[in-house]
């Protein structure tokens, strides 16, 4: 069953036509991995989902993005749009504040002032990032402190404090150390039972590990979009081949 | 092509196949010619020989392992190197039934043979060109030569069927030939055995080239 339905979109950045005729359905309660090299248009993609592209000048979105059968231009604003689909960033991006208020930022935000509802929101979203054995002791130190990893961890509990429906994230592991990379993966299959996680990764390994379907994105167009397994076995087409291979890219 | 070195290290390992694909298919040479000469020395050499054969596949297994292990392949270059896995120990295996020509061969030293070797040896010869030809389809990704190869399956197949009612007809005849006859019987199951197993590595390239399982004997 889909919960985002992608209908031939396309993107210009002024007259650089980046994304050319997407189509796509992505699964709920699945992990679909975005993968192809630097420059093809998955981050914008990934961007296209929440209406972070809106934010740049001189784009032009044509098509159609359906959440929950709901077009994401014209049924939904921007601000709820970001609620129930969240995103998680390349660089862990604490706000410069107590790992409390990083989590109970959102919420306060969302109009939650009660104290004991924002500390159960606290303590059930630092558990969902399987970082709340850490940090319990110290919830009212800077999230500045943590490591790199615990940091991810962190912005991932910022994410789902919020309660959304889609997770997005880019690059989410690439400048953590293996270890922290390993912790995070092992969260995503956690999270997809109850969210669902777009992720766009460099790392063919952790695509193949992660992911339950991926797409391949090559100047601007999704050449091939499948399940991992089989992409990662038979893919069907030789650009696909090409690139998980390494032989290009 | 941005992976020259493990392109590289894929090359080195289709001829280190090729390498013990010779060795086999010598093995299977000297077996019968040590039968049809009835050569001690040689079926000592065929027997010792396969120690030989065996670190072959030991050290194939190896480097497949840490190809796996270093380079992470995917897609065609992983079933690349997982058949190669295969095609190992479909070679030693046949290594190994050449072993056991050979022992029989060292049994019968001494006996008059109740025919001339003719069809046997005709079986080895197709079994050797076979090894030769299913490897070379296989680094070659050749299905078409893989279809072309499990052709001759059937011609050892033939044989073996003519041979087995050929010597019943010699055994019922005269039961004193009971002992040496079931020899050549079994020499002959080892060679069709051989065959099954070069056409494995047919199957395997097809699986390599379409992921499809088929069966072609």
């Amino acid at each position: 069953m889909s919960i985002i339905s992608v209908k031939d979109l396309n993107l210009f950045y002024g007259t650089n036509h980046a994304l050319k005729n997407i189509n796509i359905e992505i699964d709920k309660n699945s992990v679909t991995a975005l993968i192809g090299p630097s420059g093809c248009g998955k981050s914008t993609f990934l961007r296209t989902l929440n209406r972070m592209n809106d934010l740049i000048d001189d784009v032009k979105i044509e098509g159609q993005v359906l959440f929950e059968d709901k077009n994401i231009y014209k049924e939904l604003n921007e601000i709820e749009l970001r609620k129930r689909i969240g995103m998680v960033f390349q660089k862990p991006n604490p706000f410069p504040m107590s790992i409390y208020d990083n989590i109970a930022y959102g919420p306060r935000i969302h109009g939650i002032k009660d104290k004991k509802k924002l500390d159960e929101i606290v303590e059930k979203s630092l558990q969902g990032a399987a970082l709340w054995k850490e940090v319990k002791d110290r919830l009212k130190k800077s999230a500045m402190g943590l490591s790199g990893g615990q940091q991810q961890r962190l912005c991932i509990a910022r994410t789902i404090a919020v309660e959304p429906e889609v997770i997005l994230m880019d690059e989410p592991t690439s400048a953590l150390d293996p270890i922290s990379t390993s912790k995070v993966e092992e969260l995503m299959d956690v999270l997809k039972e109850k969210y669902t996680i777009v992720i766009v990764t460099h790392n063919m390994q952790q695509a193949g590990r992660i992911s339950d379907k991926t797409a391949f994105f090559l100047n601007g167009e999704i050449v091939e979009y499948g399940k991992t397994e089989e992409m990662f076995h038979m893919p069907k087409d030789k650009r696909t081949e090409d690139y998980i291979t390494g032989r290009f890219g | 092509m941005t992976r020259n070195s493990f392109d590289l290290k894929l090359q080195q390992l289709h001829e280190d196949l090729m390498s013990m694909g010779e060795v086999v298919a010598k093995q299977i040479e000297d077996s019968i010619n040590a039968l049809k000469e009835q050569d001690e020395a040689l079926t000592d050499k065929v027997i010792e020989k396969d120690d030989i054969v065996d670190k072959f596949e030991e050290e194939i297994e190896d480097k497949c392992i840490k190809l796996m292990a270093t380079e992470q392949p995917l897609a065609g270059d992983l079933r690349r190197i997982f058949i190669a896995t295969k095609i190992i120990t479909d070679l030693e295996r046949m290594g190994d039934h050449a072993v056991d020509i050979a022992k029989i061969a060292k049994k019968l030293i001494g006996e008059n043979y109740i025919k001339e070797l003719i069809d046997i040896p005709k079986m080895a010869k197709i079994v050797e060109g076979m090894i030769k030809d299913s490897l070379e389809v296989y680094i070659n990704r050749d299905i078409s030569g893989a279809h072309e190869v499990s052709k001759k399956d059937d011609e050892v197949d033939k044989l073996y069927k003519n041979i087995f009612a050929e010597l019943l007809i010699v055994m019922r005849k005269d039961p004193t030939t009971i002992n040496q006859a079931s020899q050549f019987l079994f020499v002959c199951k080892f060679l069709e055995r051989m065959a099954d197993h070069a056409t494995n590595i047919c199957e395997w390239t097809v699986y390599l080239e379409c992921g499809e399982r088929l069966k072609l004997n």
